[in-house]
């Protein structure tokens, strides 16, 4: 089963670069007791050191830019990083606004995208399971390379 | 005899205290109405945290969590090998010192925070731990926990009211609402991680080690209340660890986190009602 | 034994010399040369002793020598008098000449009218060498220490007149005194000597002749001057009813009034509640004053007296009121001591604490508490009088010896850093002596039945715990500040405290040693027998957390420094500018981090809780003193 593989334990940090609210509510949503994500392992940890999932709402503006650059680098690999709802994949409508710079991916590299206005928990969840294989396959990547790296 | 108890704490400690650690989750997650993580869900956990890469923002504070596990380690040990129950106590705050050094040397204000608060709550249940030690000396004539467990009838007849006490401040060291002020084990609090938010993978993962060393201990000192010589009151003892587990679960779930001065105003109150009062019958009917 | 004059007299001319010596250079050579000489003699002292069988003696018999010495004592006594009088008119304190001209004249109208039977004025056994140990090399140290202290005080502040000559003078004074007192046997010699260390103090205080200064230098020396008039009374009554004025006669008597006098005066020089007041007060003094007097000899006179008194307190009602005393002081100083974060308030607060401990183990005078009691007064000495050096030094190089600027200071000062962090964990942490006193202390006090001292010891703990444990994180914090710290700790100094923290390091490896060779025997001499308080089962628990405290640190630095790290910034909310040091505002700009630590003023005030705490103490002080000399006429 492809499930098996999945990563078991994947903690997950919450960012809002300048959602209007609208996804960040969705995303507590799958802690409630109807979606319960924490029955995959996730915790919803607010911590960059300990997360291995950025999970990111909101387009980037210049004040968060640098905000979400610098937690980035403050996450151990492997990581991935989930955009969740339209602004965070593009921009969306506030795209052309003075003060946007775009979607997440115009800051740091972006794994998985998880449209809608807002997203709805049940696309979250599914974004975020999705995002658990490519975690899968960076931590293999990752443990080659440190084998590499010792020997 | 002492060896084999030393060893199996050594060796069982981590995996009883990431199982029950489990059972916890699990068991909240149903309160809760949620389905939870699965039972093997903190092995997981740290499996993973140990592949991780290892961050960090300074070079000691590795070196301040791995001697945080061993003094827990050996505090444990000195109780599972039916050594002296104050020296082990001692032990024990030895050993939460190096967590509030580690804490404070990343000098992070989240670290820092979580830090003086862990102070506040090692002050908080202290004098119980003390006096605990105390009565365990008046009730049984000793400080070894050797001694303690062959006694004819379980200390718990004549300590119930240290057995309260000592449930109370359990509360801290199991890092449980509503004294979890230091650190918690639920996101979204004012102080991102407090005491751990420094620590990344394989030190978070020392760090949680120890974490299951303490609880190990912590129930080892409510399972000396009511081990005695007869062989039966082993399992027995096991019983009421799980009950006393299962009723601090319970206070995590029905309570909201509290402000410092409650821990510690709560905490001493109830100690010197529990212990004191309690120590005080035994010395005069001693 | 001819030795003993010598000890006393050499520290008293050098005391002499110094105040002649005008000339920085030459003072530093005389004060080198005077405390390598003192700690020679003592242990002159020692060698002659041990040669002699290590037994309790009785030295000076009554002589054309010890008459002529008398004569001299009351002469001085009158010329402290005389000073004190003059200093309190100048300024203004007239109270404390009632005081002072009260039991001078009571002492001497005793020597000259009441006939006591005349024996021996000296004595020596371990406890007194010990002591002697003590004041000649920890003394000595910081006389040494004080060569560069006080040339850095002056250059840090000009604003007070230069009295260095004066200071030295004062310190080697107070020395010989010191050793007098606790050679001393007969108490009327005793009186004086402790008259003079009263004196020495008040003298000290009073050296920057600020407003504050002298108002504090009034507050120490009324408070043990009144200590002082129990002594005196004490004195009289036994020369009145007994006819024997020597400290063994009043133990073996068991006179309870002259017995709890006595401790009275005891408590006052050990600044318990209270009279605790004075030595906080004395803080303003330059900082090697602070470590002789106020921490590692004098306030150990009291203890010593207590000590000695032990097998006659043990059980009565006199004990009983020391030992609350002692529990009470333990707990609410070591509460107060939170809410400080003045560095040397801190120690002052953590002294007067663990004073409190010792006096409470004297108090209840069972051999277990006596053994306890010595073995903390051991430790205390050296590692409490390393601290006020390690908080001098760091006050001289950072202008300021507010804890909350010592953040970080491990990065900034790192010498001085380690030598409080050894100070620091032997003060508190296993396995260093400090607890495993606290250990033996706990199984005594519930031995004794006495439940409220367990929970004192409980609770003081506890708040100890928290007192010492922010100071420790503050040092630790690995934060770089901006502002460069030039570290200005002469030669001397760390010559000092080096020999400190070596000797804290020892007396926590060699402890059942210690314990063995110096501690059961002083005990043994009080109470004629000793049972082995230490077990070779508690011997190994020792030994097993020795290891670990020392051992595993080292093995994880050697073991974590090969792994390989990536370094990335602490966590500040993603705001960092850069580095760990600033973080953007709400306005945009840049903004330094400042950490601060826990005070807890409004639960743990002075200003909360001094006053019932004064007050429940000096009622009971109050209330035990009638009812023992009531019980007693």
């Amino acid at each position: 089963m492809a499930k098996t593989k999945l990563a078991k334990s994947p903690w997950m940090l919450h960012y809002d670069g300048s959602s209007c609210n609208g996804c960040d509510i969705e995303v507590l949503a799958c802690t409630t007791p109807r979606y319960d994500i924490e029955r995959f392992g996730i915790i919803n940890t607010g911590d960059p050191f300990q997360a291995d999932i950025l999970l990111i709402t909101g387009g980037v503006n210049f004040q968060s830019e640098s905000v979400i650059k610098q937690i980035y680098t403050q996450m151990p690999d492997p990581k991935v990083v989930v955009a969740v709802g339209i602004c965070a994949c593009t921009g969306g409508v506030f795209k052309d606004c003075y003060n946007i710079k775009g979607g997440i991916d115009t800051v740091i590299p972006v794994d998985v995208y998880v449209p809608g206005c807002a997203a709805r928990p049940q696309a979250i969840i599914d974004g975020v399971v999705k995002a658990l294989e490519i975690l899968q396959q960076k931590r293999e990547a990752y443990a080659a390379h440190r084998r590499q790296g010792k020997a | 005899m002492q060896a084999i108890g030393v060893i199996l704490y050594l060796v069982l400690a981590p995996v009883v205290g990431a199982l029950l650690d489990g059972i916890d989750r699990k068991v909240s997650a149903r309160m809760q109405g949620r389905q939870g993580p699965p039972l093997l869900q903190p092995f997981y956990d740290l499996g993973k945290l140990f592949t991780k890469q290892m961050l960090a923002v300074n070079s000691v504070q590795m070196l301040l969590n791995l001697s945080y596990l061993i003094f827990l380690a050996v505090a444990g040990s000195l109780l599972f090998a039916g050594e002296d129950l104050l020296m082990s106590l001692f032990m024990l705050s030895t050993a939460d010192m190096f967590l509030v050094m580690g804490a404070s040397s990343d000098s992070s204000p989240f670290s820092t925070l979580g830090a003086g608060r862990e102070m506040i709550q090692i002050m908080a249940y202290e004098p119980m731990t003390l006096l605990l030690a105390v009565g365990f000396y008046l009730a049984t004539g000793s400080f070894q926990a050797g001694d303690i467990v062959s006694q004819p009838v379980s200390a718990v007849v004549t300590m119930p009211g240290f057995l309260l006490g000592l449930l109370f401040i359990m509360n801290i060291k199991l890092r449980k609402s509503p004294f979890d002020l230091s650190t918690s084990h639920h996101a979204h609090q004012e102080i991102v991680k407090g005491l751990t938010t420094e620590m990344a993978g394989p030190t978070l993962a020392v760090m949680s080690i120890a974490e299951y060393y303490e609880m190990t201990m912590m129930l080892g000192l409510v399972g000396l209340f009511f081990v005695n010589s007869s062989p039966v009151s082993w399992p027995l003892a096991v019983l009421a660890c799980l009950a006393a587990f299962f009723l601090e679960t319970l206070w995590d779930n029905a309570s909201a986190r509290v402000k410092w001065r409650t821990v510690l105003d709560g905490c001493w109150v109830v100690t010197l009602l529990t212990g004191g009062l309690n120590g005080l019958i035994l010395m005069l009917v001693r | 034994m001819e030795v003993i004059p010598v000890l006393i007299a050499w520290p008293a001319l050098a005391a002499v010399l110094l105040a002649l010596v005008r000339q920085p250079k030459a003072r530093g050579i005389v004060v080198y040369a005077a405390a390598a000489g003192m700690m020679l003699l003592a242990l002159a002292l020692l060698g002659s002793w041990l040669s002699g069988g290590g037994q309790a003696m009785l030295l000076a018999p009554e002589s054309v020598y010890t008459e002529y010495a008398d004569l001299a004592m009351l002469v001085g006594e009158f010329v402290l008098m005389a000073l004190i009088v003059a200093l309190s008119i100048r300024h203004r304190k007239y109270p404390v000449i009632l005081l002072s001209v009260g039991q001078t004249l009571l002492v001497a109208w005793s020597e000259i009218s009441l006939p006591v039977e005349k024996t021996t004025h000296m004595r020596v056994d371990g406890l007194a060498m010990l002591l002697c140990l003590i004041a000649a090399f920890v003394g000595g140290f910081i006389c040494i220490y004080a060569v560069g202290y006080m040339k850095a005080y002056h250059e840090h502040h000009t604003e007070y007149t230069d009295r260095s000559s004066f200071f030295f003078s004062m310190l080697f004074l107070f020395l010989a005194a010191m050793f007098g007192l606790v050679l001393s046997e007969n108490l009327v010699w005793m009186y004086f000597f402790w008259e003079v260390t009263s004196v020495v103090s008040f003298l000290l205080i009073g050296y920057t002749r600020t407003e504050e200064a002298v108002n504090n230098s009034f507050r120490a020396l009324w408070m043990n001057l009144l200590g002082g008039c129990g002594f005196a009374v004490a004195i009289v009554y036994m020369a009145a009813t007994q006819g024997r004025v020597e400290l063994t006669a009043v133990v073996s008597s068991g006179a309870a009034v002259p017995v709890a006098l006595l401790a009275f005066a005891a408590l006052t020089k050990s600044a318990q509640l209270p009279f605790s007041s004075w030595l906080l007060g004395a803080m303003v003094a330059p900082t090697p004053s602070s470590a002789l007097l106020h921490s590692a000899t004098m306030v150990k006179a009291g203890v010593y007296l207590l000590i000695r008194l032990s097998p006659a307190l043990a059980g009565t009602a006199g004990g009983v009121m020391v030992s609350f005393i002692g529990g009470f002081t333990f707990l609410a100083a070591s509460m107060m001591a939170i809410a400080q974060n003045d560095g040397k308030k801190v120690l002052a607060f953590s002294t007067i604490s663990n004073l409190g401990l010792i006096v409470a183990c004297a108090g209840i005078g069972e051999e277990e508490t006596v053994w306890a009691a010595v073995l903390l007064m051991i430790f205390h000495s050296v590692a409490k009088s390393m601290l006020f050096q390690a908080v001098g030094a760091i006050e001289n190089s950072l202008g300021t010896r507010d804890i909350e600027a010592m953040h970080g200071l491990l990065l900034r000062l790192p010498t001085l850093s380690y030598i409080m962090g050894i100070g620091i964990a032997g003060m508190y942490l296993a396995p260093f002596g400090m607890l495993i006193s606290k250990w033996v202390a706990l199984k005594s006090f519930v031995d004794a039945g006495n439940f409220l001292l367990v929970v004192f010891l409980a609770y003081g703990s506890a708040t100890t715990m928290l007192y010492w444990t922010k100071w420790l994180s503050k040092l630790v914090s690995l934060h770089h500040t901006k502002e460069p710290v030039t570290d200005k700790t002469h030669r001397d100094q760390y010559l000092s405290m080096f020999v400190h923290a070596g000797a804290t390091l020892c007396l926590c490896l060699l402890f059942p040693l210690v314990s063995a060779r110096v501690v059961d025997p002083i005990v043994r001499t009080l109470f004629g027998s000793a049972h082995e308080v230490l077990s070779m089962n508690v011997l190994t628990t020792m030994v097993i957390m020795l290891v670990s405290v020392l051992f595993v640190p080292t093995l994880m630095f050697v073991l974590t420094r090969a792994t390989h790290r990536d370094y990335v910034p602490i966590y500040m909310g993603g705001a960092n500018v850069g580095d760990n040091t600033y973080f953007v505002n709400s306005y945009g700009e840049p903004e330094h981090l400042y950490l601060s630590n826990w005070y807890l003023r409004f639960e743990f005030g002075m200003r909360r809780l001094m006053r019932p705490a004064v007050i429940v103490s000096a009622g009971v002080i109050v209330v035990m003193l009638c009812m023992i000399i009531g019980g007693a006429v």
